[in-house]
């Protein structure tokens, strides 16, 4: 396992450690492992996560 | 091998018993006893456990000594001939509400009549392993769980632990499989069929084990019976001491629960589960947990959901047994569910 694997940042929503794994670039999206809350990369050194811009779904009146 | 037995097996948790110890790795489950249908099939009851298991019901008169005595009756049955059963088994689990209890006058308040044997209560550990684990392992008698119940507690046991649970008021939502094997007027398809019943607005008899297992919080509990066959959905307004930030409660729930083996948290920011679905949970010995917090108050809203005969019933109870008896805690217990499912 590379040092790269080991590298985690909390996830904006919820704290989860959200893992940095090899050949992740800055504004690819992640999921959370725990709420699922999709994360934009913001940088790599040092490892940072945002909220992802999302479309709200229309759960109906 | 362990040789178990079920007492009762004729019901709707001693079918589900049947079917978890039939698959089990350590057990073979040895005698299934129904004075009704005694000589008849296994799956004369169960049809699911058609080529399952060759067993067929026998009386309890025939009862024969054995490992580990699951007992599946209607309540106040056990407490009746708990000294007969404790006589044939080293362990015994029991499935019903007549030593969940550890006070005879409690029993009394809640089931309306004197305990059958209360010198027993005290012998008998309460069969949740979120709540009682260490004392389960190696003991002999372990009582079962309420279904609604163990939702409750499940998904408020982290905020009552850490001191944070103010009040609480509660909804659970229950399936008709609750009401057990046996048909009365209130379960006639036409009657039943197409309802949300509120059967017990306050004054369920599970609102005992709320009390037992958070402490001395305010509780206020109510039961709505719903269009399914299977399955509890509690949803709990609970009323917190201090101002939780959703992190914070994320924190609480994974720090109490990061290890148990059948609770997971179900909170998700999309997709088409976001919170914990019972339907999803069919046969499985979870018991989901999410939550989500009212930023205008101390309100947090907590949803827990399960399989009412499963992790309320015969799931936890094999749970027990395994504890009790130094097996692997999951052991039997490893079917997933299923996606999509009616």
């Amino acid at each position: 396992m590379s040092d790269t694997t080991l590298t985690t940042a909390p996830c904006p929503e919820c704290d989860a450690a959200v893992r940095c794994d090899e050949g992740t670039l800055v504004n690819e999206i992640l999921a959370c492992p725990d709420c699922g809350a999709e994360l934009e990369v913001t940088s790599l050194q040092p490892f940072a996560l945002a909220l992802a811009p999302e479309v709200e779904e229309d759960w109906g009146e | 091998m362990i040789r178990a037995a079920v007492v009762g097996a004729a019901g709707y948790a001693g079918g589900e018993l049947a079917r978890l110890l039939s698959g089990h790795p350590e057990v073979e489950l040895a005698q299934v006893t129904s004075s009704r249908l005694a000589g008849r099939w296994l799956h004369a009851a169960h049809p699911n456990l058609r080529g399952v298991s060759e067993l067929r019901f026998v009386d309890e008169a025939d009862l024969a000594p054995c490992d580990v005595l699951f007992l599946a009756l209607g309540h106040g049955e056990a407490a009746q001939r708990i000294e007969r059963y404790a006589g044939l088994a080293e362990r015994v689990v029991d499935l019903s509400a007549d030593f969940r209890l550890n006070d005879a006058a409690a029993y009394e308040r809640w089931y309306g009549a004197p305990h059958p044997a209360p010198e027993w209560l005290g012998r008998f550990t309460y069969g949740l392993p979120e709540v009682s684990r260490e004392a389960l392992r190696g003991a002999r008698y372990a009582s079962g769980v309420g279904c609604n119940a163990t939702a409750a507690n499940l998904a408020l046991l982290p905020l009552a632990r850490s001191g944070v649970l103010e009040r609480v008021v509660l909804e659970v939502k229950v399936g008709s499989s609750e009401g057990g094997a046996q048909a009365g007027p209130a379960s006639h398809h036409p009657e039943r069929a197409g309802c949300l019943r509120s059967f017990a607005p306050t004054g369920h008899r599970h609102q005992a084990e709320l009390e037992l297992v958070l402490g001395p919080q305010e509780v206020h509990f109510s039961a709505t019976a719903v269009e399914r066959v299977r399955g509890v959905l509690c949803t709990a307004h609970a009323f917190l001491t201090e101002d939780l930030e959703e992190k914070d409660v994320w924190r609480l729930y994974r720090e109490h629960y990061a290890s148990e083996p059948f609770v997971r948290l179900v909170k998700e920011r999309t997709g088409l589960y976001r919170y914990p679905e019972p339907k999803l949970l069919a046969g499985t010995n979870w018991c989901d947990v999410g939550f989500e917090r009212d930023p205008a108050s101390r309100r947090l809203v907590v949803m827990s959901a399960l399989d009412n005969l499963m992790k309320g019933a015969a799931g936890t109870a094999v749970q027990c047994m395994n504890l009790m008896c130094g097996l692997d805690e999951t052991a039997g217990l490893g079917f997933p569910g299923l996606h999509p499912c009616e």
